[in-house]
């Protein structure tokens, strides 16, 4: 908890976070930023967790430690998302969103 | 006593058919021809020892035959309408046992040498044994569903049979029209099954048939279209009855099923399943004769008679051996049919039903002779038709002689078993109707006449020259004729009222004498005609034939009955009734289903695009749905 700083202020914050990373998610071109986004989201989500465990029942953990289950698997996230990536530049040397679209109808 | 072990009978045939059908490919020929000899041996004696043991033993108790009925529980629709399975012991059963397996067993034996170097012999082996356990079946069934499954059964090998050269285009259109036309009779056949068991609630031949029992005497509850229910329903089961006989109008598939081997027309079309429908008659006798005082019955006489007669006549003309034979089969099974017709219930009236079975018994002897000489004399020379035939007496004496004996014994000359059978129908006639009387007369003559006309035009008449010298058949084929032509004498002496009667009590049969002195001088005229026409050569046929004629080409025809049912199939029920319905069909009912499939494609053609493969549209649409999903929740529950 930190004084004079409400939880309207922070959850401002990560709501704003996490729409960026949506917003970058759905709009840029590279893979790589693409993952980047996705990073956003999940630390705003994160963030909340621990905000609303230290702000509204202080008493209690369980948001803390769930917060770092969810940096966990972001981390073995990116892990398999850059070694998708790789493979798929081996095949079509780029690291474009368009150059993935064989997979349709 | 225990009949239970009958059930062998069958069992055993069904059991070779298993056997040699399953392994055909790995089976010798010698091999399979030698266990379907034995196999059948085995029913054979078994068959004799039940005649024994009945006839002689325990059938008989205070003058009354008993039946013996062993039967298990198949499946039951009600308390009463239940269908068994099992075997009845009777007088008649009995009496086809030894016809079935006795036939059946010569032609096992005659087969081995006629069929022999035949690529399909061991199938054709299993198909025969499959035909017996049908036929064995049939004649101990104990309830209508149970002969109903073994008369499908026996149609089934009979179509096998026929098309057993299915190499042949005819043999192929003659199995289907057999199995056609015989499984139109049976929807008859079976629509009368369901009305017996709608209204007197019971399949059981026992119970059905009892004089005093609840089928027979209730029997003026219902009346449809001014008959009683009964009587409609005795009437339908005629009609499969009369299609399994071949009986006028239903006869057309008869002469076509001589494509098939001549050994099986002996057994299949001539001894054994060809008199189904006399045996069904015969077997619900009691219903025929007390229901509505006999009315089911008079038609049975009547069809018969006019089958006799026709085929008859058609008998004359025809130049192919076996379908002579054939339409001979026919006018001999109208006899039966007549005989049964003309019949009574009780002691001495009873005669034309035991004169129909004594017929049966001594017919299928004679019959099967018949064809099995006819098989002998094909098998030598390689043709079916009349005019490649003449002086054979001399290269094949056993088969001449075999066949004399033969048609002695349908023309009723005396001392032959077709003598005695054929007087006892016309005494039973004589004594009901005298037209059906002068009818079957008549036919007695024109049979004299048309067997006298093959037996002379195949073993005297012209001197051919053969290109092969025609030669007597093996011993496996003459043995055979030899047994059957000593039973066409002796199956005459069998005093059959003793063992086959309507009530099941013997009575003494004795020889009409002015009677039968009339019969066997129209039967000798016949046979005189056919001497002077053709014992040799002559213009004398011909000149005849002129005479009559239009009668002469239409017999000659076969009375255009085939072409009838042609017209009636093709223009009337194809063109006018099946042509409007595959129309229907086609555009209304099909039409309907396309439509949806089509319009489901289309539509779907239409969304696919939606599938792009772009992740990130994709991911707008899931961003999409969870915003709005978030203002109905907020517009609903917070606001």
């Amino acid at each position: 908890m930190i004084q004079g700083i409400s939880i309207y202020e922070i959850l401002t914050i990560t709501t704003t976070l996490f729409f960026i990373g949506v917003y970058g998610f759905l709009t840029r071109k590279n893979l790589i930023t693409m993952l980047l986004s996705i990073e956003l989201i999940l630390n705003a989500s994160a963030v909340n967790f621990v905000v609303i465990n230290t702000y509204l029942f202080p008493e209690n953990l369980q948001g803390v430690f769930f917060s770092i289950f969810i940096i966990a698997i972001a981390a073995a996230e990116t892990a398999l998302a850059v070694a998708i990536i790789i493979n798929l530049y081996k095949l079509v040397t780029s690291v474009e969103v368009e150059d993935t679209e064989t997979m349709k109808y | 006593m225990d009949f239970t072990y009958t059930i062998l009978i069958p069992l055993i045939p069904l059991a070779i058919f298993l056997l040699l059908g399953i392994n055909y490919n790995k089976i010798k020929p010698v091999v399979s021809g030698v266990i379907g000899s034995l196999g059948l041996f085995t029913s054979l004696s078994l068959s004799y020892y039940t005649a024994y043991q009945y006839y002689f033993v325990v059938g008989k108790v205070d003058g009354v035959y008993q039946t013996f009925v062993q039967k298990w529980r198949w499946m039951s629709f009600t308390d009463t309408l239940v269908i068994d399975m099992g075997v009845l012991i009777d007088q008649i059963s009995v009496m086809m046992l030894i016809v079935v397996t006795t036939i059946s067993f010569v032609v096992h034996l005659y087969s081995r040498g006629y069929m022999k170097g035949d690529p399909g012999y061991t199938k054709f082996f299993a198909f025969l044994s499959l035909f017996t356990f049908s036929m064995l079946g049939l004649v101990m069934a104990t309830n209508l569903f149970q002969i109903y499954i073994f008369w499908e059964l026996v149609g089934v090998s009979s179509f096998l049979l026929i098309g057993y050269y299915y190499t042949k285009p005819s043999a192929v259109a003659a199995a289907k029209k057999a199995f056609i036309v015989t499984r139109f009779a049976d929807l008859g056949f079976l629509i009368g099954i369901l009305i017996i068991g709608y209204y007197t609630g019971t399949f059981d031949f026992m119970e059905l048939t009892n004089p005093e029992g609840a089928a027979i005497t209730n029997w003026a509850s219902t009346s449809f279209m001014g008959l009683s229910v009964i009587t409609w329903a005795l009437i339908l089961m005629f009609m499969g009855g009369a299609g399994k006989s071949a009986m006028f109008p239903l006869h057309i598939w008869l002469p076509d099923a001589m494509e098939g081997p001549t050994p099986v027309s002996a057994l299949i079309h001539a001894a054994t399943m060809v008199v189904a429908g006399v045996y069904l008659v015969a077997r619900l006798f009691n219903m025929y004769y007390f229901v509505e005082d006999g009315y089911a019955l008079n038609i049975v006489a009547w069809v018969g008679a006019i089958s006799a007669l026709i085929a008859a006549i058609i008998a004359l003309t025809q130049t192919d051996i076996k379908r002579v034979l054939a339409f001979s089969t026919m006018s001999q099974i109208g006899y039966m049919m007549l005989a049964l017709g003309v019949s009574s219930y009780e002691g001495h009236d009873g005669l034309g039903y035991m004169a129909s079975m004594f017929h049966l018994f001594t017919h299928a002897m004679f019959k099967a002779l018949l064809f099995l000489a006819a098989g002998s004399i094909i098998h030598a020379i390689h043709s079916n038709y009349l005019q490649d035939m003449g002086g054979l007496r001399k290269y094949m004496p056993i088969t001449h002689i075999t066949f004399l004996i033969a048609a002695l014994s349908i023309s009723g000359v005396p001392g032959f078993a077709g003598f005695f059978s054929k007087d006892e129908i016309l005494v039973a006639a004589y004594e009901h109707n005298k037209i059906i009387y002068f009818i079957s007369l008549f036919v007695a003559g024109l049979t004299a006449f048309y067997m006298f006309r093959l037996y002379f035009g195949i073993f005297w008449g012209k001197d051919k020259t053969y290109e092969h010298l025609p030669h007597e058949s093996p011993k496996s084929m003459t043995i055979p004729l030899l047994f059957l032509a000593f039973m066409s004498i002796a199956a005459g002496y069998i005093h059959f009222g003793e063992y086959v009667t309507a009530d099941h009590q013997s009575f003494e049969v004795h020889l009409n004498y002015p009677l039968a002195a009339i019969a066997v001088g129209v039967g000798f005229v016949g046979i005189i005609i056919a001497y002077i026409f053709y014992k040799k050569p002559n213009e004398l046929p011909n000149k005849v034939s002129k005479a009559f004629g239009n009668l002469y080409t239409w017999a000659y025809h076969k009375f255009y009955i085939d072409e009838v049912y042609l017209f009636i199939t093709k223009q009337i029920i194809f063109k006018r009734i099946s042509a409007p319905f595959a129309w229907f069909d086609k555009k209304v009912v099909d039409g309907t289903m396309d439509l949806v499939g089509n319009s489901t494609v289309a539509t779907s053609k239409k969304i696919k695009g939606l599938q792009s493969g772009k992740v990130q549209d994709y991911a707008f649409a899931f961003v999409a749905g969870a915003v709005i999903l978030a203002m109905i929740f907020i517009y609903n529950w917070i606001i």
